[in-house]
């Protein structure tokens, strides 16, 4: 297979790498969806994966906490590691990698309980507390982070469906807080939302970024330039370029950036 | 080009245009008044056989009663004195009857007409005055005053289902008996009242002594075993082929199977359980427990494909989330997925159990069609079920039964929408948007 074009220009001290994936294939049964991917995520930045639709951006990042373990046929070759580990070791405990390695999807998808059973639910399957005032306070300081605290503090028992979408979005990041977890993988975070929702979820996104390392799918560019420092280009299942975000998007190396990136196509 | 500027330029309503806009609508109230008058169809057809189910059983809820003085004579009932409950249950009470009959028509005299005179009233007059003295000993010796079921024929002469202006040859009840009912009416010792007796009793040959307890409560034991039997495995099973299991060769025969088995006719299941339950296990015949294990093989299919389409309908953004948050296949399945589904499992196992309480057939194959009298107190107590209850009367000869086949029909009916109540009762409890 010819090399993928890929540069990394460094623009400032590399950052420790949080993730390291080395030549990743991927396959949905016969169909390949991603060929040879070699991508470092930098630890408590935000990464951003761009492409036209159907690129495998997301499937790369499904792979990061085995999400595709649950579809039939799919398979994973190559490796990616989280800090040295790697995550498809058999050894390793998928309950633990998504611990973890947290998710939030492109639809909000609040479970049908109350606010407080949602951000409590990952908590109680981990056993990450022992009695309710911990509990509580775990809810609260979720709540919190995800900027939602001030708006539900009164009314944690009513269900999280009858929220907002944008208010839903910023509830589902704060249940994937709950149980600490290292990573944040968001899958098209803000394509439900409207402007203003969205504009919420890219303040906090960049305020969970000192504590969190972020890696976020988007198909809106000039989100990928607002939220990111570093920004991945998928094309057709190969990473086509990888680098800090202002490079992308200013100096692309290479051809088929450029012409996604000013809206040749995509 | 020039044909695309024309139509731009014409106003929205007119030519072509508005005729096919006019057809348009007008196809859509064609087709609201077909889907009007198919409703209309069959509420009517409901309405025709609910009518015709009141309007021939209404009569059964009542019963026609006669009052009577009765002499608890003591030299009949305890010669001995010695008030044994053993000899109480055995004394002629019979005796004390005829005696009471005798003294309400002292002008009648013959060995026929006397017993003529007596059928009147129904044998439960003697079980009646039995149980009060069996209850209360004291009595004896005193005269009691009771209202006794009249017979049956005297039952359904008043409720006008036996005619007086046809010829007497064509009427089971002679100019005599009529004679003899005018006068009891005319003391005013006969009265029509709520028949109680029809809620409390089981079977019984006397159409007049016969009651639905006792089917009713075969059906509820019945239905009980089919629920802790049906209920159970089809959700495990609809689970694991749903949630567990792996899509292949097997899982789809498995799956075929399941389809077949809820199309075949009921009464191969009825052979089924014969075969296997009574012949090789060698269980009771009769028994609920035979009859539950029955129609839990034949409600089990209709449970675990409802159940299935109810687990499949659960979004999979909600398993996404629970997977998403680390939660095991089974902490997403027993937390997310069977509550949200559990709305369209409950409904699905009650139209199965409202299925399995209609079920006649296969209860016949395995001797649930005897006559019982008794109330079955338990799984391995003969007894019989409402339809089967209905089949038999309808296929009693005496014209008492046919209201008491209407009657039974409606409470089966009863029972049925209870339970389909209840179906939607549940669904509107469980349900919970996403």
């Amino acid at each position: 297979m010819a090399a993928v074009e890929q540069t990394i220009v460094e623009t400032q001290p590399a950052p420790v790498p949080k993730i390291t994936a080395r030549s990743v294939d991927m396959y949905y049964g016969e169909k390949q969806a991603l060929f040879d991917v070699d991508l470092d995520v930098a630890e408590r930045h935000v990464t951003a994966l761009i492409g036209p639709s159907g690129c495998g951006k997301s499937t790369f990042l499904r792979c990061i906490n085995r999400m595709n373990d649950v579809i039939d046929g799919a398979r994973v070759e190559g490796t990616i590691m989280l800090d040295g580990e790697n995550i498809y070791d058999k050894a390793l405990d998928v309950v633990q990698l998504r611990a973890r390695v947290g998710m939030v999807f492109q639809k909000p998808n609040p479970f049908p309980k109350s606010i407080y059973d949602n951000i409590a639910y990952g908590p109680r399957i981990h056993g990450l507390t022992d009695t309710k005032d911990e509990l509580d306070h775990i809810v609260a300081t979720s709540l919190e982070k995800a900027g939602l605290w001030n708006e539900v503090r009164d009314r944690l028992q009513e269900p999280g469906t009858g929220l907002s979408g944008g208010q839903q979005q910023r509830l589902c990041i704060a249940r994937a807080i709950a149980v600490s977890p290292e990573v944040i993988l968001m899958d098209e975070p803000c394509s439900a939302l409207d402007p203003i929702a969205t504009a919420k979820i890219e303040e906090l996104i960049d305020e969970l970024k000192e504590n969190y390392t972020i890696v976020i799918v988007t198909h809106s560019m000039q989100q990928a330039a607002r939220v990111s420092q570093f920004t991945a280009f998928f094309h057709l299942g190969k990473l086509v370029e990888y680098g800090a975000t202002e490079n992308i998007f200013t100096n692309p190396t290479d051809e088929r950036t450029q012409g996604y990136i000013t809206g040749r196509f995509g | 080009m020039t044909d695309i500027a024309e139509t731009r330029t014409t106003p929205l309503a007119a030519g072509r245009a508005a005729d096919r806009i006019r057809k348009r609508y007008a196809a859509e109230r064609r087709f609201r008044l077909y889907g009007l008058v198919a409703v209309c169809v069959s509420i009517a057809f409901l309405a025709l056989m609910l009518l015709s189910i009141v309007s021939k059983g209404y009569t059964a809820f009542q019963q026609t009663m006669v009052y009577v003085d009765v002499h608890l004579d003591e030299s009949v009932i305890d010669p001995k004195g010695s008030r044994n409950a053993d000899d109480l249950a055995r004394a002629n009470y019979g005796a004390l009857i005829r005696k009471t009959v005798a003294g309400l028509f002292p002008e009648v005299s013959g060995r026929r007409d006397k017993r003529k005179v007596r059928k009147l009233l129904s044998p439960g007059a003697t079980y009646d005055v039995r149980a009060m003295v069996m209850d209360d000993p004291s009595l004896i010796g005193k005269r009691i005053s009771l209202w006794v079921p009249a017979s049956d024929d005297f039952d359904q002469l008043l409720k006008g289902n036996i005619r007086r202006d046809v010829p007497e040859s064509d009427r089971r009840v002679s100019d005599k008996e009529l004679a003899w009912i005018d006068s009891l009416m005319e003391k005013g010792l006969v009265e029509k009242q709520f028949n109680t007796r029809f809620f409390t009793a089981g079977a019984s040959q006397e159409p007049e002594l016969a009651g639905i307890l006792g089917a009713a409560v075969g059906s509820f034991l019945t239905l009980l075993v089919t629920f802790l039997v049906s209920f159970p495995l089809g959700i495990m099973t609809a689970t694991y082929l749903e949630e567990f299991a792996p899509k292949n060769r097997w899982t789809d025969l498995i799956e075929v199977n399941i389809n077949n088995l809820a199309a075949v006719p009921s009464i191969v299941f009825g052979l089924l359980g014969l075969a296997v339950f009574l012949n090789f296990f060698g269980l009771p015949r009769s028994a609920p427990l035979v009859g539950g294990l029955v129609l839990a093989l034949m409600t089990l299919p209709t449970i675990i494909i409802t159940s299935r389409a109810a687990l499949k309908a659960v979004p999979p953004s909600i398993r996404e989330a629970a997977f998403g948050m680390g939660a095991s296949r089974l902490q997403v399945v027993v937390h997310h997925v069977v509550p949200l589904a559990m709305p369209g499992i409950l409904t699905g196992s009650i139209i199965g159990m409202a299925q399995a309480l209609g079920e006649t057939a296969p209860l016949l194959m395995i001797g649930m069609v005897a006559f019982v009298a008794d109330i079955p107190t338990g799984f391995f107590d003969p007894a019989t079920a409402l339809p089967v209850q209905v089949y038999l009367w309808a296929d009693s000869a005496e014209r008492a039964f046919v209201e008491r086949t209407s009657a039974a029909i409606m409470v089966l009916l009863a029972f049925l929408f209870i339970m389909n109540l209840f179906a939607v009762y549940l669904r509107k409890r469980f349900e919970r948007r996403w």
